[in-house]
C-alpha cells in the first residue's frame, strides 16, 4: 500500500513508451476554489469537515421532517434500513448493522449524509443541518446526550462502539479440498 | 497431419450422434417458408436482436427503493465469454444519472503535483488500451435464501464480461504527478449518492479509466461517460460516472467501505477492504429452469473466472462430487476474464447432480459451500464463491441442487 509499490508501474510506462516521463500536457489546472463544490469527502481525522455547528435538538426536527419517513421515527428502520439499535448483536444469529452497532467512524455518517441524503433531495442540506442530523442520529444510538452539538472538532472525537471491530482481508482463508483437486492436464483450444 | 486425424475423430463422433437424432427425423417434408419467397427488410440504424430472442435483465430482488437496484445477466442464454452491452449486469445505488458528456469533468487532485480537470475530449486524447475482463458484484450469489427454481441468472447473474477501452490510471497519475507519501485514492461518482470508495495503490494493478465497452461508448447504466475499471476486484470499486479522484495517504472510510461491502464473521468481527474476487465457476447448460428433452449427448457448458490471474482448470462432476472429470477450457484463457469450459456428457435418463469446481494459477481451488460456511458463517453477505450445482430429474427438469 505504499507509493513505492505503484511506482514501478508509473516509471515503466514512462520509460518504455515513446514519450518521456514528462506530462503530456492534457487538461486544465484544477484550483481548490473551482472544485470546492465537488471536494466534499470527510476523513476519520476530520479533514474535509466544513465550518459550522449543529445540535441534537436542531437535528430532531430536521430528522422528523427529512429522514423519519424512510428510517423510522427513532431510527428503527422502515422502507430504508435501521440507523439505531443492534448494539451487541453482531456475533448473534440476527446481526443488526446500524450506525451505532456497526459504523466505525462518526465522520462517515457526516460524509454520507452530506453526499447522498436525503434520498429525495441529495446535497441539499447546509453544513449546519448536516451536523445537526448527524448529531441526532448519534443521539438515537445513545452516543451523544440530548444537549450536545457537533462541529469539525468534536465530530471526529465521538467514540463509536465498533471502532475496533474491523480486520484486514485474510483470504485465501479456506483450506483446499481433500483429496486435492486432480492435477490432470486439461485440454485447451484457442 | 495431427489436425486431420483429430478432425476425422470429431467427424466420426458426430456421425455417431447423427444416428441418435435420426430417431427424431421430421415426419413431414420440408416446405419453402414465406421468408424465402419474398424480399426481406432493410437494416435498422442500430441493430436489435431478432424478435424471437427474448433475453432480458431483471432486478434480482424487488427493489425497496426505485433507483437502488441491480439487474442480472441472463447467463443461461449467452454464448462465449463476452456479454452484450445491453445485457451486462448493473447495480446502481441512486438511479442512473443522465449526464451531459460535454459538461462532465474528471477532477484529479489531492497529494499530486498538478491537480487537473479533464473533459471527455481530454481523456480520449490519452494513450488508450483495450482489455477483456470480467466484472462481478461481490454480492453475486446470495449466501441464504436459495430456491429450487433458481436459474443461473438468479444465482449468478451479477457477473458479466466485456472489452473495456480507456486510459490506464497509472498514465493519468503520472500526468498529475503523485507526491511521496501517497498510498490511496478516493474514487467518486457523479450520481445522486456521489458513490465513493477508497482503493490502495497496490490494488490498482491494471486499473483503467474506461469510456468504451465492447467497441462503443459506455451505456448509461455502466457509468457513461466515464468509469473506473478495476480488473478482478469487487464490482462496487469500479466507480461509475467517475467525476473525481483524490489521492491521499490513508483510506477515507466511506459508507460503502465500512457499513457496506465489508464481511461480517461469525465472531462479530468484520473484514474490511476485501477486494479480490476469488476463483469461481458455474455450469450454464444444463442449468436451473432448463429441460433436457431426451437422453443422449448433452455438452455441459459453463464459465469460470478468478480475480487472481488465469483459470488453471475446471473439474465437473455429474454424480454430486463422488467423481470429477477435467473439463476442456475453450480459449482464450485470459487473466481476470471469463473462461469458458465444456465437457461432453451422455445423460442416461436418470437423476444426476452437476457440479463444477474451478482452480486458478495460484493453486487456489473453489471451495465447497460447506468449507466456506465453516470459516465464514452465512452472515458475511459478500464474496460467496462456493461450488454450486444443478439437479437433473428423471423427467429432464433442472433445478438448483447444492
Amino acid at each position: 500500500m505504499r507509493y513505492e509499490a505503484f511506482l514501478p508501474l508509473i516509471l515503466s510506462l514512462g520509460l518504455a513508451g515513446p514519450l518521456a516521463a514528462e506530462p503530456l500536457g492534457i487538461g486544465r489546472p484544477a484550483s481548490s476554489e473551482t472544485i470546492a463544490a465537488w471536494d466534499i469527502d470527510v476523513r476519520p481525522d476530520g479533514q474535509g469537515l466544513p465550518p459550522g455547528r449543529g445540535s441534537v435538538r436542531d437535528g430532531a426536527g430536521l430528522y422528523a421532517a427529512r429522514c423519519a419517513a424512510c428510517h423510522g421515527a427513532r431510527g428503527e428502520g422502515a422502507a430504508a434500513e435501521a440507523l439505531a439499535g443492534g448494539l451487541g448483536s453482531l456475533a448473534s444469529a440476527k446481526p443488526l448493522r446500524t450506525v451505532g452497532s456497526f459504523w466505525p467512524y462518526a465522520t462517515t455518517l457526516f460524509d454520507y449524509v452530506r453526499r447522498a441524503m436525503p434520498f429525495d433531495a441529495p446535497q441539499s442540506l447546509t453544513p449546519d443541518e448536516t451536523y445537526a442530523v448527524s448529531a441526532y442520529v448519534l443521539h438515537l444510538n445513545g452516543l451523544l446526550p440530548e444537549e450536545a452539538s457537533l462541529d469539525a472538532t468534536s465530530l471526529p472525537r465521538v467514540a463509536m462502539p465498533n471502532r475496533d471491530g474491523f480486520t484486514a482481508d485474510p483470504r485465501p482463508d479456506v483450506p483446499p479440498p481433500s483429496p486435492p483437486a486432480r492435477p490432470t492436464e486439461h485440454t485447451e483450444s484457442r | 497431419m495431427e489436425n486431420r486425424r483429430s478432425f476425422l475423430r470429431m467427424a466420426g463422433s458426430l456421425a455417431g450422434a447423427g444416428v441418435a437424432t435420426g430417431a427424431l427425423a421430421e415426419a413431414n417434408p420440408l416446405d419453402v417458408p414465406p421468408w424465402t419467397r419474398e424480399q426481406g427488410a432493410t437494416a435498422p440504424g442500430y441493430g436489435r436482436p431478432s424478435p424471437s430472442e427474448t433475453l432480458a435483465r431483471y432486478p434480482r430482488l424487488p427493489p425497496r427503493f426505485p433507483g437502488a437496484s441491480s439487474t442480472v445477466t441472463p447467463l443461461q442464454g449467452l454464448h462465449g465469454i463476452l456479454t452484450p452491452n445491453g445485457l451486462h449486469f448493473e447495480r446502481h445505488h441512486a438511479g442512473i444519472p443522465a449526464i451531459d458528456p460535454d459538461r462532465h469533468r474528471l477532477v484529479v487532485h489531492g497529494l499530486v503535483e498538478r491537480p487537473l480537470a479533464l473533459t471527455m475530449d481530454d481523456i480520449v486524447r490519452f494513450p488508450a488500451v483495450s482489455r477483456l475482463h470480467f466484472l462481478e458484484c461481490s454480492g453475486n450469489t446470495p449466501w441464504l435464501g436459495a430456491k429450487p427454481d433458481w436459474t443461473v441468472q438468479d444465482s449468478h447473474g451479477l457477473i458479466s464480461c466485456a472489452e473495456w477501452t480507456g486510459v490506464e490510471l497509472s498514465i493519468l497519475l503520472a500526468e498529475v504527478g503523485v507526491k511521496p507519501g501517497a498510498a490511496w485514492i478516493l474514487a467518486e461518482g457523479a450520481d445522486a449518492c456521489a458513490m465513493t470508495r477508497s482503493i490502495p495503490f497496490d490494488a490498482l494493478d491494471g486499473a483503467i479509466l474506461a469510456y468504451a465497452q465492447n467497441g462503443e461508448r459506455l451505456r448509461p447504466e455502466q457509468g457513461y461517460p466515464l468509469r473506473l475499471f478495476l480488473p478482478g476486484l469487487e464490482g462496487n470499486l469500479s466507480i461509475k460516472w467517475l467525476r473525481r479522484i483524490k489521492v491521499g495517504d490513508q483510506p477515507f472510510q466511506t459508507r460503502e467501505e465500512t457499513s457496506k461491502y465489508t464481511d461480517l464473521m461469525p465472531d462479530g468481527t468484520v473484514r474490511q477492504f476485501t477486494f479480490v474476487m476469488e476463483a469461481k465457476s458455474i455450469i450454464t447448460a444444463p442449468s436451473g429452469g432448463q429441460h433436457l428433452h431426451e437422453p443422449g449427448f448433452h455438452e455441459i457448458r459453463g464459465l469460470a473466472w478468478t480475480g487472481r490471474g488465469r483459470i488453471a482448470g475446471v473439474e465437473v462432476s455429474t454424480d454430486n462430487g463422488i467423481s470429477w472429470r477435467e473439463a476442456h477450457l475453450e480459449g482464450p484463457v485470459l487473466p481476470r476474464c471469463l473462461t469458458r469450459f465444456r465437457l461432453p456428457w451422455r445423460w442416461e435418463g436418470g437423476p444426476a447432480r452437476l457440479l463444477s469446481r474451478a482452480r486458478d494459477e495460484t493453486g487456489y481451488v473453489q471451495p465447497s459451500r460447506e468449507a466456506l460456511v465453516a470459516v465464514r458463517g452465512t452472515r458475511s453477505f459478500y464474496h460467496n464463491n462456493a461450488v454450486f450445482g444443478w439437479s437433473i430429474e428423471p423427467n429432464g427438469s433442472v433445478t438448483y441442487a447444492v
